[in-house]
């Protein structure tokens, strides 16, 4: 069956073949992956601190998380780098984002200011949600950023509707809803895909398919697990995407947003990405090996693949990229003491904006 | 013999309607499934079958007769060998007045005894208190329940084009239950959407319009279908404001019918009044009167705020006086007091009003005088109004459909005991839909509902009568 063959090409490589390229039986298509965009020495460079960005702010998050400064659940992004920065390229100003729980590498993406959104973490006044969302919960309207949703799913019915006003508002907005391998058998998310095609909404559906809904592989979970061919019922495209290369992603993004924009509907983007963390702080991650992470780390780590093309096109020497990184550093030294010294919320907040005036 | 046809009823609640037309003449033949006739009601239209063989030998009911009860016969077939003029002949004498002969003498119904007092009243019927918010002189007009959701609605819809309807059936069937007749036509498919049967999708939908800053209006067919929707309600709608820190409001509405219907049984007669209120972040009305209706349905939609707008399938066809009033908005969490009376309050809402008002009539026959509350928004609720009437009478009762544990009757008893202890001359009783699924039996089904009895046992009881 070529389908097994994918998926176990897919637990070595999280690269997509050439083989999941095929025609629906239903109209719709699982098209060939895009190939990555050529991006230029300033996309390349842009890319490379973004997503380092998001790295050693979850570094700092998880250390944090060590200490006790953080509380609760906390999913961290590193490894899905890639994901968020190029698809973020692909989009305009006044897109709509809206994820679930693992959600700060979004944010970040999106533009938030990283003392924020750690001292959302850390549950201080000054976090975006004045402590009262913590990691899960997190909203930026300023960037469009729609959260931030802790119920496995919930975010994709809900970016359906951000889709629907777009319509509605026939304005040329897209919004992008990203959601999990795991997210992926709830059925509110086939009860979206029938709206969003029935409707023809602007909806870019991102399923970052980093193999573990939790400790459950996709083999042991999911029936179908090309997840690009998930809305094949509904006649909806779909493509399975490189999510370890931010071109290829920024490449799959730019055609999913262009059918949206163009008015003919959702698209669905199967990321395949894979988590270097735990589900969670708390997760030991006994259902898979050491080797297994250490060699996507080694062969295929999104940050590793850009430093790599910086150096070999010689868009970058390697002092200029240590200058980046100790910019990053320094901005996630900063955000981590902001995220300390700001105060606790007001006892008085345990009473506001339960409802609006 | 010859077999009457009877005036057949739409759906459980329905108990008259119009006889439209009639599809066959007198002495014409009929075959068991041919169409004879089309009836109406303010819901639905329906053809009516015929069930045997025969000829049409006469018509008791005419054309155009409204009003016609369920189940009086409205035609008379005659058998094989028999000639039509027997069987007309032996047919009851009916004038094409709507008033056959066989036709019981029309019950009390609850919007006779509520808003339409009879000419000669068997019992003493009562007019409720004027609104207090009302101005003085308004002119009233009497329209149904239905209506005045559906006038909520248009209004708001004109006056506001970010306002839009989804939900099952709404468009082009205009509503299960007809509460969104003639929406489609004039706002059309752009504002008012047929959603698939697909209830966490829809609601979740409306949500995700409703952070975008849109203001849906998102119909269940009924609140037992929004179980599946739990989850949003809940978790996206009601919390994302607060998990935000204010940022992300969500004005929407969710509306339809909730409580117990007529003989659906356990999955489609319930009242989740009490499970709503409890969530923080929500507010929840639950109208009774087809002013509050209309006056409240108009603040929900405004109100940018989740609002959950539990209605009740069985008060949709009941009429009552609404103000002609251009933008009659009312308030969300004021309680009003619909009669003054000294000995006990009465704490209601919703359908739980019709036994609380019948209830104070019998009482007032035995001398004591209940003084009841139409608590009309559930959350947040206006204890203050509650406090200072049981302060007055010092004794109360909670009177609704649904269960009670956890109930609304519940949490207002433990209020009345932690705020006004020193007023109580008798525990706070309830008076609730007993505690079991609802049976389908139709004598089961009356027994697991409150009626008018308990409620005055109840009064006598908290007045040591």
């Amino acid at each position: 069956m070529a389908k097994a063959q994918v998926q176990r090409k897919a637990a070595t490589s999280p690269k997509p073949s050439a083989a999941s390229a095929k025609r629906g039986t239903n109209g719709g298509t699982v098209s060939k992956a895009s190939a990555p965009a050529a991006f230029s020495a300033e996309q390349e460079l842009s890319a490379f601190e973004q997503m380092l960005l998001i790295r050693r702010f979850e570094e700092r998050a998880g250390q944090m998380y060590g200490m006790g400064l953080i509380g609760g659940f906390c999913h961290l992004y590193i490894g899905q780098e890639a994901v968020v920065v190029g698809m973020q390229m692909a989009i305009e100003d006044g897109d709509q984002v809206i994820t679930g729980y693992r959600d700060h590498g979004h944010m970040l993406a999106c533009g938030m200011d990283p003392g924020g959104v750690m001292a959302e973490l850390t549950g201080r006044r000054t976090g975006y949600s004045l402590g009262k969302g913590g990691s899960m919960h997190m909203f930026s309207r300023e960037k469009n950023f729609f959260g931030g949703h802790g119920i496995v799913a919930g975010q994709v019915s809900l970016g359906t509707g951000l889709a629907f006003a777009n319509r509605y508002r026939k304005n040329d907005r897209v919004c992008l809803t990203y959601f999990g391998d795991g997210a992926a058998n709830q059925g509110q998310v086939y009860e979206s895909f029938n709206m969003a095609k029935l409707w023809k909404l602007p909806a870019v559906y991102i399923i970052e398919n980093n193999r573990y809904a939790m400790g459950t592989s996709v083999t042991r979970s999911s029936a179908q697990t090309d997840f690009s061919r998930r809305g094949l019922s509904f006649n909806i495209p779909g493509e399975q995407v490189d999510g370890m290369d931010v071109r290829a992603v920024k490449a799959a993004g730019d055609k999913a947003v262009a059918w949206c924009r163009a008015g003919k509907g959702p698209y669905i983007l199967e990321m395949l990405t894979y988590r270097y963390r735990g589900h969670s702080m708390s997760d030991p991650a006994k259902y898979r090996t050491r080797e297994e992470v250490q060699k996507i780390r080694d062969e295929s780590d999104p940050i590793e693949l850009v430093r790599g093309r910086l150096l070999k096109n010689r868009w970058a020497s390697e002092e200029q990229l240590k200058a980046t990184e100790k910019k990053i550093r320094d901005i996630v030294v900063d955000c981590a003491e902001f995220a300390q010294a700001g105060p606790e919320p007001d006892p008085s907040e345990l009473w506001t904006d339960i409802y609006r005036a | 013999m010859p077999i009457d046809i009877l005036m057949p009823a739409l759906s459980p609640t329905m108990e008259e309607g119009k006889l439209a037309k009639w599809l066959k003449a007198e002495g014409d033949s009929v075959k068991a499934g041919d169409i004879i006739a089309e009836i109406e009601t303010d819901k639905a239209t329906m053809e009516v079958e015929a069930v045997d063989e025969g000829t049409l030998a006469s018509i008791l009911v005419a054309e155009g007769t409204d009003n016609v009860k369920v189940n009086t016969p409205i035609a008379r077939l005659s058998g094989e060998g028999e000639s039509a003029s027997e069987a007309k002949s032996a047919a009851p004498a009916a004038k094409p007045n709507g008033k056959p002969a066989e036709a019981k003498a029309p019950e009390t119904s609850e919007k006779t005894a509520v808003a339409k007092p009879a000419p000669v009243p068997a019992a003493p019927q009562e007019r409720p208190l004027a609104d207090p918010s009302l101005p003085a002189n308004v002119e009233m007009t009497t329209i149904t329940v239905r209506e005045a959701l559906r006038d909520a609605m248009a209004e708001e819809m004109r006056r506001d084009q970010d306002v839009f309807i989804m939900g099952e059936e709404v468009a082009e069937y205009q509503g299960a239950y007809k509460v969104t007749q003639g929406l489609l036509e004039e706002f059309g498919a752009q504002r008012v959407i047929d959603t698939p049967l697909t209830e966490h999708g829809f609601a979740g939908l409306g949500v995700g319009a409703a952070l975008a800053g849109l203001k849906p209006i998102v119909e269940f067919m009924t609140f037992n279908f929004a179980m599946q929707a739990m989850d949003q309600l809940v978790n996206s709608a009601a919390k994302t404001l607060y998990m935000s820190g204010g940022q992300m409001g969500c004005p929407i509405v969710f509306r339809g019918p909730n409580g117990a219907a007529a003989r659906v049984a356990a999955q489609h007669s319930q009242d989740f009044s009490g499970w709503y209120a409890s969530i923080p972040g929500l507010k929840v009305v639950m109208p009774y009167s087809a002013a509050d209706a209309k006056g409240l349905l108009k603040a929900a939609i405004r109100d940018p705020n989740p609002v959950i707008f539990l209605e009740n399938e069985i008060l949709y066809g009941q009429s009552f006086e609404v103000p002609k009033l251009d933008d009659f908005v009312l308030p969300i969490g004021k309680a009003r007091i619909v009669r003054q009376g000294s000995d006990l309050t009465i704490v209601s809402f919703g359908i739980g009003m019709t036994y609380s008002t019948k209830a104070a009539v019998e009482l007032a026959g035995m001398g004591i005088e209940a003084e009841i509350i139409d608590l009309r928004t559930l959350r947040p609720l206006d204890l203050d109004t509650v406090l200072e009437s049981v302060k007055k009478t010092s004794r109360c009762i909670v009177v609704e459909e649904g269960w009670p544990v956890g109930s609304i009757g519940a949490y207002v008893a433990s209020e009345i005991m932690a705020r006004a202890f020193d007023w109580l001359d008798a525990p706070v009783l309830k008076v609730s839909g007993k505690d079991v699924p609802m049976p389908y039996a139709a004598n089961l089904e009356k027994l697991a509902l409150p009626n008018v009895a308990e409620v005055v046992e109840a009064a006598k009881a908290v007045t040591y009568r």
